[in-house]
C-alpha cells in the first residue's frame, strides 16, 4: 500500500512539519507518494528538505510534480528536479529547463556531500550574492563575503558531523504577507544524517544529565559551541554565523530529530525552542535575512 | 632571512589550482602543510611574511586551520618550533572577521601590516605588552633603555614585557636589541603612501 502524503501549498520550514508528521509513524520501507501538485510556493528550504526526505526511505518514494506550470518552472530553474530524479520516481511533467539564469535563484539546489563542492558552492555564489545583498538587501558592503563564510561553515557541518550528503539552495525573494513586503534572502542546508545529539554522543557518550535529548544537543551546539570535536579550535564556525545573523536583524533556526531551535529577531514570533516534533533525522538549517530599511 | 610566502598560491599548489578561496578544514590543513613546507627550507631564524593579498574569503575553519595552528606551533612559550616570526600581509575586512575570532578562541596574536603599510597588533595581549609593543613599532628598534625611555616605564617592568612580546614572536631580538617585526620605524602618513602596495618589512 502507498502513504500519500500530501504537500502544502506553500512550502516552508514551518508547514514542512505537516510533512515529517505524516511521515514519523510510517515503517522505513513502505512506500510513500510525495503529492506537490496543488504546491504553489517552496522555499528553499522546503525543496531541500525534501531530498532529504527521500533519502531517509528504504522503496524509493514518488514524487507528483505540482500542475501549476510557474512552480514547476521553478522547480527546475533551481535545478530540484536534477536531484529529484534521482531520489523519487517522478510523475507529472517536469518543465524543460529553458534559461537557469534565474536573479532570485542565487545558488541552486546542490549536493553537499564532499569538501569540494563547498569550494563550488562558494564559488558560484560570490558575484550574484553581492548584487542582492548590497543592491536589493542594502546590506553593508562586506556583506556578501560574511554571507559567503556562514554559508560554507553551514556546509562544512554535513560533511563534517552529518555522515550523509545533504543539500543547499539559496534564494531571495519578496515577502508578500510579512515585513511589509520587504525582500529577504533565505539559505538552507538539510541533510537526513544522524543529526546534532547522536553526532555529540559519537564522541561523548549520551549526557549524565536527567534532560539529555535532541533539544539540549541543540542548545550546546548552536549556542554554546560545543562539537564532538576535542579540538579546542572547534565550533567557531556556528558561533561566526550567529554574530553575522545578529548583526543583520535575521533569523537562524536548526530543526534537528524532535527538536527546533531559532534565534528569533524581534520582526519575528517564532519561539526560541520547539520540541517534541515529528522525528525526522538529520539537520535541516535554514537562515532568513531581510532587507535592511534605508531612512 | 626574510621569506615571502603568498598563500593564494600555496593554496593552488597544495589543493586545487582553480581555487581561489580558503574555505574548509581540510583546505585549510593542506594549505597549512605547505606553508610549513616552505618554512622547513628557510632556516632556523627567519621571519615569514604570509601573504593573502590574493585570498579572496578566509573562513573561520580555515582560519583556525591555518593561523591558529600555525601560530600554536610556532609561537608556543611553551616549545616554539624554531625561531620564526610572521608578518601577515595584504588582510582584508572580511579576512580580519575570522582571524579575529580565531585569536581569540586560542588567546592568540599576531602582526599584520595594514594595506597602509601601517603594522598593526591583534588578539589578546595585556595593556602594558600592547603600550610596549606600539613603542616598539613607533620606534622601530632599540635596546631595552631606548624602550623604556621611550615608554616612560621602568626598565624592569619592559624588559619582562619585551621578553613576552619576543616569546610571542611579536618582536624579533637581535643581540641586545629588541626589532619591530615590520623592521624600520612606522613613517608618517604622506611618507607610507609613497610607495604603497607592497610589504615593508626589512628586519
Amino acid at each position: 500500500m502507498t502513504k500519500v502524503i500530501e504537500v502544502p501549498s506553500s512550502l516552508d520550514d514551518q508547514s514542512f512539519e505537516q510533512i515529517f508528521e505524516a511521515l514519523a509513524p510510517l515503517p522505513l520501507d513502505e512506500k510513500v507518494l510525495i503529492d506537490a501538485r496543488h504546491t504553489r510556493w517552496a522555499s528553499p528550504y522546503g525543496l531541500t528538505a525534501l531530498l532529504a526526505v527521500a533519502q531517509t526511505r528504504l522503496q524509493r518514494p514518488t514524487l507528483a510534480v505540482p500542475e501549476i506550470e510557474d512552480t514547476a518552472s521553478y522547480w527546475t530553474r533551481t535545478q530540484f528536479f536534477r536531484y529529484a530524479d534521482d531520489l523519487y520516481e517522478i510523475t507529472g511533467r517536469v518543465p524543460r529547463a529553458r534559461s537557469t539564469d534565474d536573479l532570485n535563484v542565487l545558488l541552486e539546489v546542490s549536493p553537499v556531500v564532499k569538501t569540494e563542492d563547498i569550494h563550488t558552492v562558494v564559488d558560484r555564489i560570490q558575484n550574484k550574492a553581492q548584487a542582492m545583498l548590497i543592491g536589493t538587501l542594502h546590506l553593508e558592503p562586506s556583506a556578501t563575503m560574511r554571507f559567503t563564510m556562514a554559508l560554507s561553515e553551514i556546509c562544512q557541518n554535513v560533511i563534517e558531523h552529518a555522515g550523509r550528503g545533504g543539500w543547499v539552495a539559496v534564494h531571495g525573494y519578496r515577502w508578500q504577507k510579512r515585513l511589509g513586503g520587504r525582500r529577504v534572502v533565505q539559505i538552507a542546508v538539510c541533510d537526513a544524517g544522524i543529526g546534532f545529539r547522536q553526532s555529540l554522543e559519537s564522541a561523548h557518550g549520551p549526557r549524565a544529565t536527567d534532560r539529555w535529548d535532541d533539544g539540549m544537543a541543540l542548545e550546546e551546539t548552536v549556542m554554546r559551541g560545543a562539537t564532538r570535536f576535542r579540538d579546542p579550535g572547534r565550533g567557531q564556525g556556528l558561533a561566526g554565523v550567529r554574530k553575522f545573523i545578529h548583526d543583520w536583524t535575521g533569523k537562524f533556526s536548526v530543526r534537528s530529530g524532535t527538536a527546533r531551535i531559532a534565534i528569533v529577531p524581534e520582526w519575528d514570533s517564532d519561539v526560541p525552542m520547539r520540541e517534541n516534533l515529528p522525528f525526522f533525522p538529520g539537520a535541516q538549517v535554514q537562515i532568513t535575512i531581510p532587507e535592511t530599511v534605508v531612512p | 632571512m626574510i621569506n615571502h610566502i603568498d598563500v593564494s598560491s600555496v593554496l593552488r599548489t597544495s589543493v586545487c589550482d582553480l581555487y581561489s578561496n580558503l574555505v574548509t578544514r581540510p583546505t585549510g590543513a593542506a594549505v597549512r602543510l605547505g606553508i610549513e613546507h616552505q618554512l622547513d627550507e628557510i632556516g632556523d631564524r627567519a621571519l615569514a611574511i604570509l601573504d593573502f593579498s590574493h585570498v579572496r574569503l578566509l573562513d573561520f575553519s580555515c582560519a583556525d586551520e591555518i593561523v591558529a595552528k600555525l601560530l600554536l606551533q610556532y609561537v608556543s612559550l611553551d616549545i616554539p618550533r624554531r625561531e620564526v616570526y610572521f608578518l601577515f600581509y595584504g588582510m582584508s575586512e572580511s579576512h580580519l572577521d575570522a582571524i579575529e575570532a580565531v585569536l581569540e578562541r586560542h588567546g592568540l596574536a599576531l602582526v599584520t601590516q595594514l594595506a597602509d603599510g601601517n603594522p598593526c597588533l591583534m588578539g589578546r595581549v595585556d595593556g602594558e605588552q600592547r603600550q610596549i609593543w606600539e613603542t616598539m613599532r613607533e620606534l622601530g628598534s632599540g635596546e631595552l633603555a631606548d624602550v623604556a625611555n621611550a615608554a616612560g616605564l621602568a626598565p624592569d617592568r619592559v624588559e619582562r614585557a619585551l621578553d613576552d612580546l619576543w616569546r610571542r614572536r611579536l618582536v624579533i631580538r637581535q643581540d641586545k636589541a629588541y626589532v619591530a617585526l615590520h623592521g624600520g620605524p612606522v613613517l608618517p602618513l604622506a611618507e607610507r603612501t609613497a610607495a604603497p602596495g607592497s610589504p615593508t618589512a626589512s628586519a
